[in-house]
């Protein structure tokens, strides 16, 4: 049962493609499957997801990066869930920042050229769904249907 | 945009890892403290970082990194014997958490009185 249960979806830098496309998909997923979610990035992150689904039919709700991180901190506000989308060591100190001020079960979503290197970082309390995808986000996406909500 | 962005600050490394941005502060510190993700400086800027976080004192500038999810990592000086008192403050309390605990009580024993004495024990 997952009515009532909250996922955040932290979207890292968007310079890579498949993010945006895996955010949506991923947000859709979750919410047909009764998950309330929260996408948040930096200012050009959100921009990017509101253009890409205008009348929020993907994700009904967006949130400042640094915002979220603040409420998490003062503890306004938890999540059930949390997908930390990383291609750069900038996104793995984010899932870090996450794993330590969050109760929610921890996703890191690692992709981009250097996918594998990148992993090897993430060594803190984190399942990996990973897949070097930059362009094609079909490898991703794989990964993202194997896990069990 | 945090407040930090509106103080006047010094950029020492910028756009690198945060594990290179950690150790620079580690190098380069009269003082350094460690601190966990989240924890709250100047206005509303919560540290985001890979535990543990090192942040130091020089003189009378704090410096910290500071990350950007599209330019990596950062170290940062800002002036602020406030903060750096807080983070002594926060040091001495912890030292006085663990005395309370005992965590000092076997290193108060007095050591083996000759090499042989280590293995009687």
């Amino acid at each position: 049962m997952t009515q009532g249960k909250k996922a955040l979806l932290v979207m890292g830098c968007p310079e890579v493609p498949v993010q945006m496309s895996i955010v949506l998909y991923l947000s859709n997923k979750l919410s047909k499957a009764g998950y309330d979610v929260t996408a948040a990035g930096t200012d050009a992150a959100v921009k990017l997801l509101k253009v890409s689904d205008p009348e929020s039919h993907y994700v009904q709700k967006t949130a400042d990066l640094d915002q979220i991180i603040s409420d998490v901190v003062e503890k306004k506000i938890d999540f059930d869930l949390c997908f930390v989308f990383m291609h750069s060591d900038a996104g793995m100190t984010y899932g870090a920042t996450f794993s330590a001020i969050s109760k929610a079960r921890l996703f890191a979503v690692i992709f981009g050229k250097n996918a594998e290197e990148l992993a090897n970082t993430v060594d803190y309390p984190a399942e990996k769904i990973m897949a070097k995808a930059t362009h094609n986000p079909n490898p991703l996406k794989i990964k993202v249907d194997k896990v069990v909500l | 945009m945090s407040c930090v962005e509106q103080m006047k600050y010094t950029i020492l490394l910028e756009k690198t890892s945060f594990r290179e941005a950690r150790e620079y502060i580690e190098k380069n510190s009269d003082e350094v403290y460690y601190v966990e993700p989240g924890y709250k400086i100047f206005k509303d800027y919560y540290i985001i970082g890979v535990p543990p976080v090192a942040m130091g004192a020089r003189g009378k500038e704090l410096l910290f990194t500071y990350v950007k999810p599209c330019y990596g990592a950062f170290v940062m000086a800002i002036d602020s014997e406030e903060e750096i008192e807080r983070l002594r403050e926060r040091e001495r309390e912890k030292i006085m958490a663990s005395l309370k605990k005992g965590g000092l009580k076997d290193k108060a024993e007095p050591g083996p009185a000759s090499f042989g004495d280590m293995w009687k024990k």
